[in-house]
């Protein structure tokens, strides 16, 4: 609870700083600042307390997505260090923005109430839309912001509407009253036409948060023409905390009315796997692949949702991670090439290997994590996820469809690792200049996927 | 412990060589792999002969999900242990006159290789085999695509697609089984080798579970259909990849069917069983008549290596003991043979720049030694009679016959077809006129010697004194059949 006033209380702080006349204090502050928080979050393990008429409950589910969305950010920053050397204009406000998102997503892993819900989700999104557009020199980047913001609130109007619908079938907002009221609905509330549509109509709310298909048209787009740092935390916090909030939401509020969301949710795991996966092989920017990649993982993720047991959370937070790291070390080796070389193709990474071998390990390691193998920490996400599902039954079909489509996901995300290794330079491309505070933190990033890979026991075993 | 030694020197020593710049690197990796190669050697003497699994260590891993890091050898596994460590001094060795680029990557990757096959070999636990499953296929990939030929991109691209395709499946039925085993709790299943042979499955899951393993062990060995990556990787790759992918990789493949395939779906297996047996039977006959039509000397052995393995395939898959026996000792055979016979085909191409057969000809004129350590390592593949090849075809053969004649009919043929590309290959090589490309053919030197010189020894070991090597792996092998009778 103290994390979300902190956080509040120094994005305040971060926005007068951002009147000084040099900005440089920004970034270590804000590093600090989160440092500080994920401290102070940790504090409230084992501490289960209820807040605000029990709107917000403090678990240990909300202190370790927290703390893992907390750690994500903690390593995004120091990828905007470029925007402190050019010292811009109006750069605090976006540290106070990613502080103030940040709220929103605590509020969605930890929301008792479906208004809390609502609340996190438009926190986290209003902030995310004007960091969609802070590249103002650029018009993909207002492109982006507007598609954004359009379709965001689109849907987030959709989802007020299921819960909406939800709240005059049962009459609460409560989510432990709702599972509740939809007990008292009979066969889990599955017969009640507005409770059932209510229900769906959130699922294609959140499915639309998380960037699942088919609800996924926005994200290429918008991926592409975020400033790549925003991206990244796009990619990772924000789908932290899309899919806990999902999985707490079926798993507190419509548990018993499984078999009335089951197809549908079924549907959309399938559909983002198969569009996610397939639509990136066909990329020639590595920003774009990296976008569909993203809608795969959600697919991957919200498989967890069909097997409530006690491997599904931990699942979540494992794959959560393992995907947040890798994506980081992608996203934040993709903006120094991209900046340097003018391109985000694949033929902007030639011969990394050789110009800049620990930039191009760095991204070998997250590519191989993507792709789920061994040694990496996403091997052990993709394991939890197919071991949560499978003592479901009648599910093994799905996770038959699921390892086809890794094994695709493979033949796009070698394809970087191959241009990195296997392709000479291009001529007249020199190395990738990047700082010993970047470098420091590709390192930290690369050693945490390689330890998750090896020793998984460090997170799966905390939740 | 020795285990563990086993598995960790190697990892050890490839961070270390990576230290080294430079032509030291070899040297060092060298040291590295003759060592482990002395740690194999005092695990065979301390080995006592019978069905346990000897120097285990059995530590948890994940162990909420009762996931445990258990290694350890029986007598199969310290087979594969001995053929691995006994392989990897001489490939390194026979890479000294090339001059690699980043060669303290290259030796680094190789070490990296052998910790994953020894991996492979000493898991106990189904999750960690998958896990140094994968653990072996990334360096060889890296060492295929970094120093192979000119096509090498596409071509192991391919190749790893393949396999992992292959392996996710095999994950898939690992994850199944695992949920199998007893328990309700998470905590109380077990992944472990023990707990997957005590499973009780009706045979329509058995048979779909047969399936998911027994493509992602076909695709390795490769056994036909699954063999089209072979050829063209086997051909791009530099020589000591495919020495690596031959000699040792491919066993990976069928040293998976024996430990976790045939005694975890047995009824799965009996069903199956003539279908995988006619599958090989057809990759004896394809690879052997592919394999006489080769102008490549490279791309003749790689299909000879598919003939080859294809009969250990139908041979284990008898389920007698003659055929298991046979297919252990054919696997150390098939090692031998084929990385001596890579080794002198890279030794031809550094001399002459070619590896068509009908632009070599007369090296034997000026070659004695060459000449003789070719014929054996030839007629070991031919499985000539006192030569390690006759002790495993003829166990394999017998096995197939006993299954059902027409089959060992067909399979017989083996012994003929290879005789013909494999004379055939000798004759247009070695005997015949001096070609351009031949006119100054130096005989071996004392390096090249030195690699040959062991595997001609162990060629003629296994031929006069297979009980060396069989007595090791009767009391496991025989526990196996047991287990899958049940």
């Amino acid at each position: 609870m103290i994390s979300i006033i902190l956080l509040s209380g120094f994005g305040i702080i971060n926005l007068f700083v951002g009147f000084l006349k040099s900005k440089r204090i920004l970034l270590p502050l804000s590093l600090l600042f989160l440092a500080i928080v994920f401290g102070i979050n940790l504090l409230d393990w084992n501490d289960t307390k209820s807040y605000f008429d029990n709107m917000i409950t403090i678990d240990n589910f909300a202190v370790a997505f927290t703390g893992i969305m907390v750690l994500s950010t903690l390593l995004i920053l120091p990828f905007t260090q470029h925007y402190i050397t050019r010292n811009d204009e109006n750069i605090g406000e976006l540290y106070a923005l990613i502080l103030f998102s940040l709220v929103g997503a605590i509020m969605m892993v930890s929301y008792n109430n479906m208004l809390m819900l609502f609340i996190g989700i438009e926190i986290l999104s209003i902030a995310m839309y004007v960091l969609a557009g802070s590249d103002k020199q650029s018009m993909r980047s207002a492109e982006a912001a507007l598609k954004y913001f359009l379709m965001g609130s689109f849907f987030t109007g959709v989802m007020l509407f299921g819960i909406v619908m939800v709240y005059g079938a049962t009459g609460t907002f409560n989510i432990a009253e709702i599972a509740g009221s939809a007990e008292a609905l009979g066969t889990g509330g599955v017969n009640n036409v507005m409770f059932m549509l209510g229900v769906l109509i959130i699922i294609i709310g959140i499915s639309f948060k998380v960037s699942a298909a088919p609800f996924h048209f926005w994200t290429p787009d918008v991926y592409e023409g975020t400033p790549t740092v925003w991206t990244a935390y796009m990619s990772t916090v924000v789908k932290t905390a899309g899919v806990a909030a999902f999985y707490k939401l079926m798993d507190a509020a419509f548990a018993a009315s499984y078999p009335g969301w089951m197809p549908t949710l079924v549907a959309i795991i399938v559909l983002s796997l198969l569009i996610g996966n397939v639509g990136a092989v066909v990329q020639q920017s590595m920003k774009r692949m990296l976008a569909y990649s993203s809608i795969s993982h959600a697919g991957y993720l919200l498989m967890t949702l069909l097997a409530f047991n006690n491997l599904s959370t931990s699942a979540i937070l494992f794959y959560s991670f393992a995907y947040s790291t890798a994506s980081i070390a992608a996203f934040g080796v993709l903006q120094l090439v991209s900046r340097q070389r003018q391109s985000e193709n694949y033929e902007a990474f030639n011969g990394l290997g050789k110009t800049n071998p620990l930039l191009a390990f760095s991204v070998a390691v997250a590519m191989l994590s993507l792709a789920g193998i061994p040694l990496t920490a996403g091997f052990f996400g993709k394991f939890f996820v197919f071991s949560a599902l499978i003592e479901q039954p009648n599910m093994m079909w799905l996770i038959v469809v699921a390892v086809i489509l890794a094994a695709v996901g493979i033949y796009y995300y070698f394809r970087v690792v191959i241009a990195m290794y296997l392709h000479p330079v291009a001529e007249g491309h020199t190395a990738i200049k990047s700082t010993s505070f970047i470098n420091a933190m590709l390192i930290i990033i690369t050693a945490l996927t390689i330890l998750l890979g090896i020793a998984p026991a460090l997170l799966s075993g905390v939740l | 412990m020795i285990t563990a030694l086993l598995l960790f020197w190697p990892a050890l020593a490839a961070l270390l060589v990576l230290l080294i710049k430079g032509e030291g690197a070899k040297k060092v990796a060298f040291i590295a792999t003759l060592v482990e190669f002395a740690i194999a050697l005092f695990a065979t003497v301390n080995f006592v002969p019978d069905a346990t699994t000897q120097f285990a260590i059995d530590t948890p891993w994940v162990e909420r999900a009762g996931i445990g890091f258990s290694i350890g050898m029986d007598g199969i596994s310290l087979l594969m242990v001995l053929l691995t460590t006994f392989l990897v001094p001489l490939i390194v060795l026979s890479s000294f006159k090339h001059d690699y680029k980043n060669p303290h990557v290259f030796y680094a990757l190789v070490l990296f290789m052998q910790t994953g096959l020894i991996g492979v070999f000493v898991s106990m636990d189904a999750f960690l085999f998958y896990f140094f499953w994968e653990v072996a296929l990334i360096p060889i990939y890296f060492i295929a695509a970094i120093w192979g030929g000119a096509r090498r991109i596409p071509v192991t691209f391919k190749f790893f697609i393949y396999t992992i395709f292959g392996s996710l499946f095999m994950l898939a039925a690992f994850i199944y089984l695992y949920f199998q085993t007893a328990g309700t709790e998470l905590a109380a299943h077990s992944s472990n080798v023990n707990a997957f042979y005590q499973l009780t499955m009706d045979s329509a899951t058995q048979s779909w579970i047969f399936w998911f393993l027994f493509l992602a062990f076909a695709i390795k060995m490769p056994v036909f259909p699954f063999h089209t990556w072979q050829p063209d990787t086997y051909t791009e790759s530099p020589t000591q990849a495919t020495m690596l992918l031959a000699g040792i990789m491919l066993k990976m493949g069928i040293y998976g069917v024996i430990r976790w395939l045939l005694p975890v779906v047995p009824l799965g297996v009996s069903q199956w069983a003539d279908t995988v047996l006619v599958l090989s039977i057809i990759g004896i006959i394809y690879g052997s008549i592919i394999a006489i039509r080769q102008h490549d000397l490279k791309r003749l052995i790689a299909y000879s290596s598919i003939a080859h393995v294809g009969l250990i395939a139908a041979g284990i898959f008898t389920l007698n003991e003659q055929g298991l026996q046979g297919g252990m000792i054919q696997m150390l055979s098939h090692g031998i043979n084929v990385v001596g016979l890579f080794f002198i085909i890279d030794i031809i191409f550094r001399r002459t720049n070619t590896r068509e057969i009908s632009n070599l000809g007369g090296i034997t004129q000026t070659t004695p030694a060459l000449s003789i350590m070719f014929l054996i390592l030839l007629m070991g593949s031919v499985a000539l009679p006192l030569t390690n090849g006759f002790i495993g075809e003829f166990l394999l053969l017998s096995s197939v016959f006993q299954y059902n004649y027409i089959f060992g009919a067909v399979a017989g043929m083996t012994i003929i077809l290879a005789a013909v590309y494999m004379l055939r290959m000798f004759q247009g090589v070695m005997f015949g006129t001096k070609s351009e490309a031949t006119e100054s053919f130096a005989d071996l030197t004392f390096h090249e010697k030195a690699v040959l010189i062991p595997l001609v020894i162990m060629v003629f070991w296994i031929g006069l004194f297979p009980n060396t090597f069989l007595s090791i792996s009767e009391p496991a092998v025989g526990q196996l059949l047991s287990i899958i009778n049940r």
